[in-house]
């Protein structure tokens, strides 16, 4: 209708909104948070209360080395993502394919981890409670990194063909929003498995 | 459960980056109609409560049946805790069904009393606070089932604190109905009277929050008469208010009004009939689900009342059925406005163009359409 075309007094010169990217994943954020944090508080409710072995104390190490490099693969994809802004495309596929080296040698940790707790030690998620709830929140968390690992890689895919520009810059911001969480949740697990929890 | 819950996050994450971030020029948040505030509060519950139950019904479950021997079924396991993680879902969820039901009311009934809503600021701050509060009393349903008393106190006594923030919102609606200027278009006298049940509603709230009386009357026909007297009474009634409202721009054809008052009358003496007469039995000791009861207790008038009531109840809403059918193909035409409103979708044809608006409109104030019908009056000199 031509009548809501009509200029109104008072509009504001630039009209600016957040950019809905950063919106969703910020809920999405939100919400993963919220069944993390069902996780932890089931794991913690249960510390303790398996009635058979293994326990906690008796077979978990602690993997310094693999959280060091989830860790730093924050970095480079916060870098990474600057660099892309810059127009600097080789560097940023440089560092991008860092950050999925690092995210993978993660996961690769936390399989061996699995590996070895149940081959050697005979814990799996129906063995006592600390299997279970172990196993689901580790296992959540692995769920998580692997997630974030394959849209890396769909991004890497589009990178080397060329399709990614200082233009999508912002798209990957969302995208290293993700994996910054996905670090920080790791943080937290880590704190509450192996530090707390033993 | 999957399924749907992970469809329930994506449609809350895309009403929150819509509504926050792809509002049109000037339509700050403290112009935003309220259907749309409402629904920003309904989503942000959806999001923080619906994720850890289809997370922890769907993928936790499964993975404990598919490893075999479930270990959360083990003796030590066993304890109200899997409650807690239901129900930290199962009470908000309430209010994602009912909020949208108030965003339909308050976007309503200030249009039909003639004056912008009331109190416009308090009412986005009561609905934050029961958004938040709704999120925390979990527990309250929770009473008869042996919870120390230190956690029985704490979410009886919390529980009756958010009582405030809705009470205020009822009240300001209710408050519309006191001096209305004009007398009352057709159909929606209907709509006018939604805020009736809502009184009695939160009374019967009130009394099941309070734990003792909570461990008196669990799992009777009380409770029963509970929530049905909030999800009819408080979502039911808004959601055919919203019909008789917004059908009119769906379809272009306005509802017929003498069926639209046979509808309201009948369904409001069936509700009554059916809910009012239910919690009788539930004092008088009937327990909820079950099929059959011997004879000689009191209880069989009450229940006869109400099979007469849902029958009523059924036939209304055959009639309103049939009013959809017969005025979507026969309908007087209704034209772009037909209620006189003020919110952007009337300033567009009936049904509305697949592209919405031909220009994106620009809005100074809360009542954009007042605006432009008032040149000489607009809100926007009073912001």
């Amino acid at each position: 209708m031509s009548a809501t075309t009509t200029p109104l007094p008072g509009i504001p010169g630039a009209w600016k909104l957040p950019y809905r990217g950063k919106v969703g994943m910020a809920c999405l954020i939100f919400a993963e948070s919220a069944i993390f944090t069902i996780f932890v508080v089931a794991y913690l409710f249960y510390v303790g209360k398996s009635l058979s072995g293994p326990t906690p104390r008796e077979v978990l190490e602690t993997p310094i080395f693999y959280t060091v490099c989830l860790l730093s693969s924050s970095l480079t994809v916060h870098f990474a993502g600057k660099l892309l802004e810059r127009g600097r495309r080789g560097a940023f596929l440089l560092l991008w394919v860092l950050t999925i080296v690092l995210g993978a040698l993660f996961l690769y940790g936390t399989g061996q981890e699995w590996h070895r707790l149940i081959y050697e030690h005979g814990l799996t998620i129906s063995t006592n409670l600390f299997g279970t709830t172990y196993y689901s929140l580790v296992g959540l968390h692995a769920f998580h990194v692997t997630a974030g690992l394959i849209m890396l890689s769909i991004v890497l895919f589009f990178g080397l063909a060329g399709r990614v520009g200082p233009e999508q810059s912002s798209r990957v911001d969302v995208l290293s929003l993700y994996w910054h969480f996905v670090d920080a949740v790791w943080v937290v697990v880590f704190t509450v498995v192996y530090v707390l929890g033993r | 459960m999957l399924v749907s819950g992970f469809g329930s996050i994506s449609t809350a994450i895309n009403i929150i980056a819509t509504i926050l971030s792809m509002r049109c020029p000037g339509m700050k948040l403290s112009r935003m109609p309220l259907l749309a505030w409402l629904n920003l509060v309904m989503a942000g519950m959806v999001i923080l409560a619906v994720s850890p139950l289809t997370q922890l019904r769907s993928c936790f479950r499964s993975t404990v049946t598919l490893a075999g021997t479930s270990s959360i079924r083990r003796p030590e396991a066993l304890q109200p805790f899997w409650m807690h993680f239901f129900w930290i879902f199962g009470h908000p969820e309430v209010y994602v069904l009912i909020i949208p039901a108030f965003a339909f009311a308050s976007e309503i009934i200030p249009v039909f009393s003639r004056k912008p809503i009331f109190g416009y600021p308090v009412m986005v701050a009561a609905t934050i606070c029961i958004g938040f509060i709704g999120l925390s009393v979990w527990a309250h349903h929770m009473f008869t089932i042996g919870m120390n008393s230190y956690a029985n106190s704490f979410f009886c006594v919390y529980d009756n604190g958010y009582r405030g923030p809705y009470r205020h919102q009822d009240l300001q609606l209710a408050r519309h109905d006191v001096g209305r200027k004009d007398p009352v278009q057709d159909a929606d006298d209907l709509l006018h009277r939604i805020p009736a049940p809502v009184p009695d509603r939160r009374l019967t709230g009130v009394m099941m929050s309070v734990a003792p009386f909570d461990w008196q009357l669990g799992n009777s026909y009380f409770v029963v008469a509970h929530f049905h007297y909030v999800i009819v009474g408080g979502i039911l009634f808004c959601l055919f208010g919203a019909f008789y409202y917004w059908f009119p721009k769906i379809t272009g054809r306005l509802l017929n009004e003498t069926l639209g008052k046979l509808h309201f009358w009948l369904f409001a003496i069936g509700f009554h009939l059916t809910f009012d007469s239910m919690h009788i039995p539930g004092l008088l000791g009937m327990p909820r689900r079950i099929y059959t009861y011997e004879p000689g207790r009191g209880w069989e008038i009450w229940n006869l009342i109400e099979t007469i009531g849902v029958f009523v109840q059924g036939i209304a809403t055959l009639i309103f059925v049939a009013n959809l059918v017969l005025s979507y193909f026969n309908g007087p035409k209704a034209g772009n406005d037909p209620w006189d409103a003020w919110t952007l979708e009337w300033s567009v044809s009936s049904p509305p163009p697949v592209y919405n608006f031909a220009s994106i409109p620009t809005v100074a104030s809360r009542r954009p359409l007042w605006d432009l019908k008032h040149p000489e009056d607009p809100d926007s000199h009073y912001e």
